[in-house]
């Protein structure tokens, strides 16, 4: 059934293609920015291409914020063990945020947009705090990375923008995530995101897509954001 | 972990355009900022003599609005760190927080070189409307808010002025998240939701210098 990435590993020139392979069931193969992967007469319920461009981008971002939005739903669904108000007001939020920013992706993405993405939390204890808020830190900090390393990539100012718009709202969740984790210390910005030149993080697609990797059951094949490294 | 340095994460292709064929700007550069100037300092010094009247207006009016606005933050957190009013528990929030506005207030001038602008003359009590500004620690958190709130706005609205060079725009949106950090925790400490909506909304460059002109003497 899954010949579709083996075929595509074969054909595609090493340098033009980043191949990850995900654990789980294949569901579907998606080309981040495609057009470079032929399609060898799998149906297309079996393999989504992301389109190419800033289509491209923003099925990326789409991909992440189902990720960010399946796991807050689970954490309000089934909270941990003794959420206190505050937390889970914040947490509430923030599930209301991601699954906004979701439904705006899909939204703006509309027939181009991939398909909905087969989650895998199986690691996350969702009864341990620790747990989900360890988890969640690293969905945050990897949603700013992601979006600031892609930047670069879209060419349309409006999306630009809309990126823009939504990136500022994941620092503030991660400051928020890592304040709860660690409160009144420096963590919401600390050497681990902020460099030297007072700088966060911003990632190329292929080492967020390995760091999410593990969280998503769809196999996925990221197939070379032009520009990106 | 995000400890690699700025340089480490630069297309090598572009390091090499920066850096390789003009060892002898590279190195003046980093003369001018003496022997321990970090490496992407030199880079950006480098790059700033490199590009020097080749950077387009556009993006150095960007980048000098940027410095402003970072000048403005500088000094807010460095005055109120001097006058030893933050409560104990916050005071390593608001230290953490004015390295990084020194931080960019240093790597935009690097970026700029010689086209960077003034240091601004800031009076924080905006004519006398926050006179307790810097004794008074809720006056403080609302003004400081009211500058990370105002800072996120601004990078936002900034973006599509900087999408020319990628390298740039990266480094501003770097900078656009680390100002959102900022804005959430001094929101958290005055025992505010960390957001507004699920979208942050940009301001115009217009906007922002309106609501930070009280804040700046004539």
């Amino acid at each position: 059934m899954q010949t579709y990435n083996e075929n595509s590993t074969l054909l595609q020139p090493r340098s033009r293609r980043t191949v990850l392979k995900w654990s789980g069931s294949a569901v579907a193969t998606i080309a981040i920015s495609g057009g470079l992967l032929p399609n060898f007469g799998i149906s297309s319920a079996l393999a989504a291409d992301l389109g190419k461009g800033d289509i491209g981008v923003l099925n990326y971002a789409y991909a992440l914020e189902q990720l960010e939005a399946a796991f807050y739903m689970k954490v309000i669904d089934s909270p941990y063990n003794d959420m206190p108000d505050a937390e889970k007001l914040a947490l509430t939020d923030i599930r209301d945020h991601e699954v906004a920013h979701r439904d705006f992706l899909k939204n703006a993405l509309a027939e181009k947009a991939i398909p909905d993405l087969e989650v895998d939390f199986s690691k996350v204890d969702f009864t341990k705090r620790e747990s989900v808020l360890g988890t969640a830190k690293v969905f945050e900090d990897l949603g700013v990375s992601a979006y600031n390393g892609a930047g670069k990539l879209i060419k349309n100012p409006d999306y630009l923008l809309a990126a823009g718009k939504i990136v500022s709202v994941e620092a503030r969740h991660a400051a928020t995530i890592r304040d709860m984790l660690q409160p009144g210390s420096v963590a919401f910005a600390d050497p681990e995101v902020v460099d030297k030149n007072g700088l966060d993080g911003a990632k190329p697609s292929a080492e967020v897509l390995k760091a999410a990797g593990p969280f998503i059951k769809t196999q996925v094949t990221a197939n070379s954001i032009v520009g990106m490294k | 972990m995000n400890t690699q340095p700025f340089l480490g994460r630069l297309d090598p292709e572009l390091v090499s355009r920066l850096v390789g064929n003009r060892r002898g700007l590279f190195t003046s550069a980093a003369k001018s900022l003496g022997l321990f100037a970090s490496a992407p300092l030199v880079l950006a010094a480098a790059s700033s003599e490199v590009f020097g009247a080749a950077l387009p207006k556009q993006i150095v009016d960007t980048l000098n609005f940027a410095l402003t606005l970072e000048h403005i933050e500088d000094a807010f957190y460095r005055t109120a760190l001097e006058k030893n009013f933050i409560p104990k528990e916050h005071q390593e929030v608001f230290t953490n927080i004015g390295l990084h506005e020194a931080q960019h207030v240093k790597f935009l001038s690097g970026a700029l070189g010689s086209a960077a602008v003034k240091r601004p003359q800031a009076d924080f009590t905006a004519g006398g409307k926050y006179s307790d500004v810097f004794t008074n620690f809720d006056t403080f958190l609302t003004l400081a808010q009211t500058f990370e709130d105002l800072g996120v706005a601004a990078y936002k609205g900034q973006a599509g002025n900087l999408m020319e060079n990628g390298d740039i725009l990266t480094a501003a949106l770097q900078i656009h998240s680390v100002e959102a950090r900022h804005a959430a925790i001094v929101r958290r400490i005055g025992g505010k939701k960390a957001w507004d909506s699920a979208f942050d909304e940009p301001k115009t460059k217009e906007d922002v210098l309106a609501a930070a002109k009280p804040f700046l003497k004539a």
